[in-house]
């Protein structure tokens, strides 16, 4: 079992989590993630670790209800435990001195991002990072984005705060003023991703993307994670889950995740009820 | 035994166990067949002749007294019985079940000579499940602690033997397991109509109070390499990691929704219980029409699986003809009765899917045996003009694996052949690399439960020996 120690309210519907677990804190390196399962009836979650404290043995989770193990994940508080947490998994980011490194997150994806600024800056990289939301209630890690890099952006779709617009405006403007440009990492919803994989494509920056299919095992087992990268078949849990950007079928993916959407919504209309904010189960048949 | 007797006992005809019916099996999950009743196994045991030679024995991977144990369930020693098959093997009520024993102790035995062979497995599940269900299953005596400490790396069949036989000799064993439940292959691939999860969890547990300590989630090569564990105390590891990423066959439209890896559609299924969804959390597709390409045993099970989620048709594409069908034969009559359809001598050519990239179709072509290959098969070569489509919302790729590469991936002095199977030496199950043995599926690609048991066996002995003698 595996105390959640903290449990902080980012945004609406995300919320960042403090969770035991010391070997996987000591271990763990920018990029990797962990799966969790919440309960016996639960399903294997992926998350990417946001952060990890040696000393307390925590790992840091930035977490969006979008379906109900989120939400069930969501209502649990400080104090309350999660059945199995395993981990670390995946390869960890290729750290270099790529010189400028530009690092772009989109909405929740800004909670990947943060463990790869700071590893980037650490590596001697300038780091400058645009990080971007729909709107600013949901704009997360604003200010320790800003401590980790040497310049931060911000735009928000609606106008409500920062650039009026997307993040890769602000990203096509750095290659006009004429950024020399080590690499790119670029986290967030896929369609945010492909955005900045098309804008960096025709200069050839090197792009990193961090892959989020759906998974079951996540150790190189069921090949539920797969993807076309350069028109070959990768397994994101143990060949990911970064990729080169230029080579993803983002397409592909972005079929391949819409695979349980009638399934998802079953299980919530069905199976949890809601009051105010707050996401219960319904008794078991 | 007198020959009187012996063509006496020859005269008995062989039990039948009884089974759920084809049509109300296939509404639950339920295992098929009954078992035998105590009567019914004492009468099966009265068939063999107890040969001064028992062929059967050396047709055993693990070698059990098989003579003996059958004796002690001829003269209603159940009890008994059960504890002289766990002398030589971990998981007899496993075993009993989901062993090929048509091809192993069953194929040798003389009685099988002139009508059918004893029901040997059928008599080894008897035993185990009888000991396990009068609450009887007794730890044996474990020995004073050597002093010394082994990793096994995989919670399957093969780390669960070397486990049991370390523990039962002296050591301090730690299993580390990457998924949240021990048991490997027989939790997450084999289906609890074959094999109830509760057994497999039951002989888990007989090991965990002999001794062996098992650690869940644990990933190694992730958490910690093969290095750290023989740098942090651990004086051998064997490496049972098992099977690895599915094979594909890279044709087009492979990963549309509704492609599946048999191993993907048979962990959602057996391990994380998708066929009681929502209920569990993990969902799968149920749709009604299903395509399951491939022959072999994982085939069998995906495609009795998928029969049990309610679709209208479920058919096998295999592109040999039915006498090589690589699946045990009671699976395939197991498959024919429930209402399994075979479409043999064909191959998928590619997936067709709708414009929402889900699967609506197979396109196959008719395929004729041409020469034998290496491996004395007749090859199947295409006929060409002669492709179809068969229907479908979902499709089971079930040829078979490829090799995990997080141990290779994280110890590179473990030598590994060109498909990423660890290379090992057959007799002792020693790698490349001091101290590490390995055994099981990430040796063989992709084998059976026994095979993988009767290496870990053969890996206890030499971890043992290496740990006694300090010679590598």
């Amino acid at each position: 079992m595996h105390e959640i120690t903290e449990k902080i309210d980012l945004a609406h519907t995300v919320f960042q989590m403090k969770v035991k677990a010391p070997l996987i804190a000591k271990k763990r390196k920018a990029g990797q993630f962990v799966i969790l399962r919440l309960n016996e009836h639960g399903e294997r979650i992926p998350l990417t670790i946001v952060d990890s404290d040696e000393k307390e043995g925590t790992i840091t989770l930035i977490v969006q209800e979008v379906g109900r193990s989120t939400e069930m994940l969501g209502d649990m508080q400080k104090g309350d435990s999660i059945l199995d947490v395993v981990g670390p998994l995946g390869k960890p980011t290729h750290i270099d001195d790529f010189g400028i490194v530009v690092c772009v997150g989109g909405g929740i994806g800004t909670a990947p991002v943060l463990p790869i600024a700071k590893a980037m800056k650490q590596a001697g990289n300038k780091v400058i990072s645009i990080i971007g939301a729909r709107t600013k209630s949901l704009l997360i890690l604003e200010k320790e984005m800003r401590e980790t890099s040497d310049e931060l952006r911000v735009t928000t779709d609606d106008g409500s705060y920062g650039h009026h617009g997307f993040v890769t405006q602000v990203l096509q403007e750095f290659i006009d003023e004429g950024m020399k440009i080590g690499c790119v990492v670029g986290i967030g919803p896929v369609p945010m991703m492909r955005a900045v994989s098309n804008t960096t494509r025709p200069y050839n920056i090197p792009t990193v993307v961090s892959l989020n299919p759906i998974m079951v095992d996540g150790t190189g087992m069921c090949g539920a994670c797969r993807v076309t990268i350069a028109k070959k078949t990768q397994f994101v849990c143990v060949d990911g889950p970064e990729f080169n950007g230029h080579d993803v079928d983002f397409d592909e993916l972005v079929l391949r995740n819409r695979s349980y959407l009638k399934e998802e919504k079953m299980a919530m209309e069905e199976f949890t009820y809601h009051e105010g904010d707050k996401c219960y189960e319904r008794s078991k048949p | 035994m007198d020959p009187k007797e012996t063509k006496e006992r020859m005269k008995i005809p062989r039990q039948k166990m009884s089974e759920q019916s084809p049509l109300e099996r296939i509404k639950n999950f339920y295992e098929v067949p009954h078992g035998f009743s105590a009567e019914q196994a004492m009468e099966e045991a009265k068939r063999c002749i107890q040969c001064k030679k028992p062929l059967c024995v050396g047709g055993c991977p693990v070698n059990i007294d098989i003579p003996w144990f059958i004796r002690l369930i001829a003269e209603g020693k159940f009890v008994d019985a059960a504890r002289k098959i766990k002398e030589t093997n971990a998981l007899p009520a496993v075993c009993g079940r989901v062993c090929p024993q048509e091809d192993q102790c069953e194929k040798v035995c003389i009685v099988g000579k002139k009508g059918d062979p004893v029901s040997i497995g059928r008599l080894e599940r008897f035993a185990a499940d009888f000991e396990r269900e009068h609450g009887e299953m007794q730890i044996p005596e474990i020995p004073k602690w050597t002093g010394k400490k082994i990793a096994v790396v995989g919670a399957g069949p093969a780390g669960l033997t070397v486990a049991g036989d370390l523990v039962k000799k002296g050591h301090r064993v730690t299993v580390f397991e990457a998924l949240h439940t021990a048991g490997g292959v027989l939790m997450y691939g084999i289906p609890e109509f074959r094999l109830p999860k509760k057994i497999v969890q039951a002989e888990v547990e007989y090991l965990k109070r002999m001794g062996a300590e098992i650690v869940l989630n644990a990933v190694i090569g992730k958490i910690e390499t093969i290095d750290e564990l023989l740098a942090n105390g651990y004086d051998a590891v064997f490496v049972g990691s098992g099977a690895g990423l599915p094979n594909f066959m890279n044709i087009p439209g492979e990963n549309l929704t509704g492609v599946y890896s048999a191993n993907e559609y048979l962990t959602r299924v057996n391990l994380m219980k998708a066929y009681q969804f929502p209920e569990f959390e993990t969902p799968i597709i149920r749709g009604s029409r299903v395509v399951v390409i491939g022959g072999g045993n994982t085939a069998m099970d995906s495609a009795r699986t998928a029969m049990r989620l309610c679709p209208e048709k479920v058919t096998i594409v295999y592109r040999r003809s039915r006498e090589e069908l690589p699946a045990r034969v009671e699976e395939v009559h197991h498959g024919e009765e429930e209402g399994l359809k075979f479409q043999l001598l064909t191959n998928p050519k590619r997936f067709i899917g709708d414009k929402d990239g889900r699967l609506k179709a197979v396109e196959c072509v008719k395929m004729e045996l041409g020469e034998a290959d290496e491996s004395g098969r007749r090859r199947p070569v295409e006929v060409k003009g002669s492709e179809f489509s068969i229907e479908a919302d979902i499709a089971i790729v079930a040829i078979g694996n490829g090799a995990n590469p997080l141990i290779p991936q994280t110890t590179q002095d473990i030598k590994v052949n060109k498909w990423g199977n660890i290379n090992i030496n057959p007799d002792t199950g020693r790698t490349s690399k001091k101290g590490v043995f390995s055994g099981g599926d990430i040796v063989r690609g992709g084998a059976t439960v026994i095979l993988a048991m009767g290496d870990g066996r053969r890996a206890a002995n030499s971890i043992h020996e290496y740990l006694n003698t300090g010679v590598w």
